[in-house]
């Protein structure tokens, strides 16, 4: 085990990740986080980077993409999503989430609207045959 | 020559149970959840930093795989902690121990080092164990 002293630093640090995950919608700033850490911001930031390998500032993006994609899994406009997941200005999040996910929000919406129509009526291509096999799902006709 | 492992199986009790266990807790992503007809579903999970390796959540049901019998027992195995899946590595176990105990996960072993590395043990919400280890250095 690590000492006590080291343990009671990631404890604060997880506090923050946490505040983090919890309110990403919201308009928070490197100011509140590092204070719910109750660190210098220079100490918080360094403590973050070596336990999650990344900054704070860099994770609260990282929570606000996975959500984004998470939320154009279904037909909700772009605009919508982008707000609700904590970003003010659609052109930041569309250029954040290219840099992320390597595609747009508008063609990531339309890739997993295709695949969620292709897991609907052909699931089988996404599923290794000695499984199917196993579960008795290739003899029926509608996952062909 | 076989070149890398990309599908492994953990049976669980529940999959709605396992999938908020796996992505709301553990914090991977979602692989594939396709419905496979009546109380049957392909449900698939990745680590994070590994998305060609897809963890099959299956259910254990009764059917083709196992009949009522074998089902049943292999619930019973699987509840009372029988099988340990593999290794899941970490940047900073401490940190990550912190993090999921935060977020329910049970462990049976603190972080500890052994003579073999750094590591603890945890228990998914169906009773299968694995190790958490830290990546070594280099």
């Amino acid at each position: 085990m690590y000492p006590s002293s080291k343990v009671y630093l990631y404890r604060r640090v997880l506090n923050a990740k946490l505040f983090i995950e919890q309110h990403y919608a919201a308009n928070i700033n490197l100011n509140e986080i590092s204070g719910e850490a109750f660190f210098s911001k220079f100490h918080f930031l360094r403590i973050f980077k070596s336990a999650y390998g990344k900054t704070p500032h860099q994770y609260l993006t990282a929570v606000r993409i996975t959500q984004a994609k998470r939320l154009l899994q279904t037909p909700a406009p772009i605009v919508e999503v982008c707000f609700a997941v904590g970003f003010d200005s659609v052109s930041t999040f569309t250029m954040l989430f290219k840099r992320l996910a390597k595609q747009t929000p508008a063609l990531y919406q339309q890739t997993q609207a295709e695949r969620q129509r292709q897991l609907k009526n052909t699931p089988l291509k996404y599923i290794p045959n000695c499984f199917a096999e196993k579960n008795g799902w290739v003899n029926n006709r509608n996952f062909q | 020559m076989i070149t890398k492992l990309n599908h492994v199986s953990v049976f669980v009790l529940d999959q709605d149970s396992a999938y908020n266990f796996y992505v709301n807790k553990l914090g991977f992503n979602l692989h594939t959840d396709a419905a496979m007809g009546p109380g049957m579903r392909w449900l698939t999970v990745c680590p994070p930093e590994q998305p060609d390796l897809e963890i099959s959540l299956m259910a254990i049901n009764a059917g083709m795989m196992f009949n009522e019998e074998s089902a049943a027992q292999m619930r019973a195995l699987v509840s009372a902690g029988t099988f340990g899946f593999g290794v899941f590595e970490c940047k900073d176990l401490q940190a990550t121990y912190e993090e999921l105990k935060a977020k329910g996960v049970e462990f049976t072993k603190e972080p500890t080092r052994e003579f073999y590395g750094y590591e603890a043990l945890f228990k998914d919400d169906s009773g299968n164990w694995f190790s958490l280890a830290e990546a070594k250095a280099g």
